[in-house]
């Protein structure tokens, strides 16, 4: 689903020049569920924001479901988001003046989706994150969880080949993390592959693989023994 | 632009956003609603202004005779000259091309009376076309015509003021008889006149039977003649020379002396007066361009600011496909649709301002029928739409442009 080689990232500050991807490779499958961790200036932000198009590389090779993602203009790059990524932010990152259906139908919009079928879908994800009857609050009317929930919704109401999660329990407590990344494992379970990065251990442990990166090269690439987040979720 | 999902994001964005929509369209508003009232102003002004030389035809000169200030050809000076009717025939003559109506004009007072009632009034004994010179509106009747010149008749004409003052509000004076100075006179016309009472206590006779019944003179006291329009500004002002020379070598004039004949061109008059008027009218415009430029920097400020307020949304609304023109657009249409709603608003505030000021003020301020050409407004509103959008659509392209994750970022 996601390959990446020899993936370099330069910024420069001032007259010096921060490298700060130095040569990635990574091959990701599709069903994959991977966290990256690293601590911060590993990396990781960059590499997410590069897998996420938000950002482009100096060099290096990235190819998404068999596209190969290289010199996008603004307008290619945002058709490309909109088909392929769905993102989940930290800071939910919803609309705040639009209800929840509306946030989610947001992406069906840029798709051309007709009103009907948009409202159709964007209530079907609302449901299966759990928010039917939340679909007409406004994001200020709702919990950190839900909000998060609505976020989730909202990345899969366009179908996207790839859920790209940025610390999407930063925010939250422990036991609302839990009851993320329980819904995240689910949509996981049915074949959606996500990325998920994380500087927290038990998120880490609840993926199906660790990439740990360290100053701009991967240190670490396991498979792990998944953690279920319902035996943490009552 | 015309899609109906765009405008229901228009619709939505504006209905949760009230204080900043309420802003913007406050500012063009204002504006429009500042430079309506105030180009109306500059208008009612300069209708007031026109009115005063509307009284009268513009291409009339009027021909006094005064007394020579200088000795020629054997005459003294101070010696007095009178226009008479071979003067007329004359000018006919040799001024056949640039002459359109002459007439002469004597005048005199004297006492009216019918029945009971007396007054004084000023009498000008004058050729037909006079009427139309003095613009007077015929009420009842008929105006002067040729018939009462050729005929002496003893016809007069009579001012609205005179017919109430002699016959009252409820009889009416055509057909009757009326005694001028001791001679009694049919009255045959009343007329009204747009310039002010004075005028509407006049009584208009035929030259032809005022020389009859002073003794058969064929003495004036004025001329007055329109000239044909066709001669122009620069031509009007050729025949005003022309005719005082070939005036002052009739009647053995100096050609240097100024005070023999008095020469009153209106459209010199009017020329040097309108000219006030248009800078009048070029202040008023310089005030309302600056309210209008008062207007755009008020609108590029807020355009800038919902911009920066919106930094985060539009992020969002890029990460979640949206390409860099349909951000773009979306700022640039909702603003052109608040500017252009509330430019309509401030428009028709202001029209209705002006209506209502209508001509209240024409007698303490000299504003009459204040009134905006609506192509100038709706140009003013396209200019100020203009510019908030070309405002809006500088931080707009930034936001556009700025990497959906920097946006986001953007706490």
């Amino acid at each position: 689903m996601i390959v990446i080689k020899d993936l370099h990232k330069s910024y420069r500050m001032g007259t010096n020049s921060l490298h700060v991807l130095k040569g990635l490779n990574l091959s990701v499958e599709e069903g994959e569920l991977v966290a990256i961790m690293g601590s911060s200036g590993s990396g990781k932000s960059t590499l997410l924001n590069i897998l996420g198009m938000l950002d482009e590389a100096d060099s290096g090779e990235y190819i998404l479901d068999g596209v190969p993602i290289r010199n996008l203009n603004e307008t290619k790059a945002a058709k490309y988001r909109n088909k392929f990524l769905g993102f989940i932010f930290q800071s939910f990152n919803l609309i705040n003046y639009k209800t929840a259906i509306e946030n989610v139908a947001l992406p069906l919009y840029y798709q051309r989706v007709n009103r009907n079928e948009r409202q159709e879908k964007a209530m079907k994800y609302l449901e299966k994150v759990g928010l039917k009857n939340w679909a007409h609050h406004l994001p200020s009317e709702l919990s950190g969880g839900q909000k998060q929930r609505v976020a989730i919704a909202r990345a899969m109401a366009a179908e996207p080949k790839v859920l790209l999660a940025d610390e999407l329990t930063g925010a939250l407590d422990s036991k609302t993390s839990y009851e993320i990344m329980d819904l995240i494992q689910e949509i996981n379970d049915e074949g959606k592959t996500i990325l998920v990065v994380t500087h927290e251990p038990d998120i880490a442990q609840m993926c199906k693989r660790i990439i740990h990166l360290k100053d701009g090269v991967i240190v670490e690439d396991s498979f792990v023994e998944q953690v279920r987040a319902s035996s943490y979720v009552q | 632009m015309f899609s109906r999902d765009r405008w229901q994001e228009i619709f939505q964005t504006i209905g949760k956003n009230k204080l900043r929509t309420f802003l913007s369209g406050f500012t063009v508003a204002l504006g429009i609603f500042i430079f309506t009232v105030l180009y109306g102003m500059g208008n009612g002004l300069k209708n007031s202004f026109n009115e005063f030389f509307m009284g009268e035809a513009t291409n009339t000169f009027s021909i006094n005779p005064g007394r020579t200030s200088e000795p020629y050809k054997g005459f003294k000076k101070g010696r007095a000259i009178e226009f008479r009717n071979d003067d007329i025939d004359d000018i006919k003559k040799d001024f056949a091309l640039y002459l359109d109506e002459i007439t002469p004009v004597i005048s005199f007072s004297a006492t009216a009376r019918y029945r009971g009632e007396s007054n004084s009034y000023s009498i000008n004994a004058i050729a037909p076309p006079y009427g139309d010179m003095q613009k007077t509106i015929i009420m009842k009747g008929r105006y002067v015509n040729a018939h009462d010149m050729a005929g002496f008749a003893k016809n007069i004409v009579i001012g609205r003021l005179v017919e109430v003052d002699l016959f009252g509000h409820s009889e009416s004076a055509v057909g009757k008889y009326l005694d001028v100075g001791g001679v009694m006179y049919r009255v045959v016309g009343v007329f009204q006149d747009d310039d002010g009472d004075n005028e509407e206590r006049m009584i208009y006779m035929p030259y032809t039977t005022r020389q009859m019944l002073d003794q058969g003179t064929d003495k004036i006291n004025e001329i007055m003649l329109t000239y044909n329009t066709d001669i122009g500004y620069a031509g009007a002002m050729a025949f005003d020379l022309s005719l005082q020379k070939y005036l002052k070598a009739k009647h053995n004039i100096a050609p240097d002396d100024q005070n023999a004949i008095y020469l009153r061109n209106m459209a010199d008059i009017v020329q040097r007066n309108m000219m006030f008027a248009n800078i009048l009218q070029l202040v008023v415009v310089f005030v309302g361009i600056g309210t209008l430029i008062a207007g755009v920097i008020g609108i590029s400020n807020i355009m800038v600011f919902v911009v920066k307020e919106r930094t985060k949304e539009l992020g969002i609304r890029k990460a979640l496909g949206a390409t860099p023109a349909s951000v773009i657009g979306l700022v640039l249409q909702e603003s052109i649709f608040i500017t252009t709603i509330a430019g309509y608003v401030g428009l028709v505030l202001g029209m209705g301002i002006l209506s209502l000021m209508g001509d209240r003020f024409k007698e303490d301020y000299f504003i009459s029928n204040p009134g905006v050409g609506l192509n100038i407004v709706i140009m003013a509103t396209l200019i100020l739409v203009f510019f908030g959008v070309l405002a809006g659509y500088v931080p707009a392209r930034k936001a556009a442009n700025v990497k959906p994750i920097v946006a986001l970022r953007d706490e």
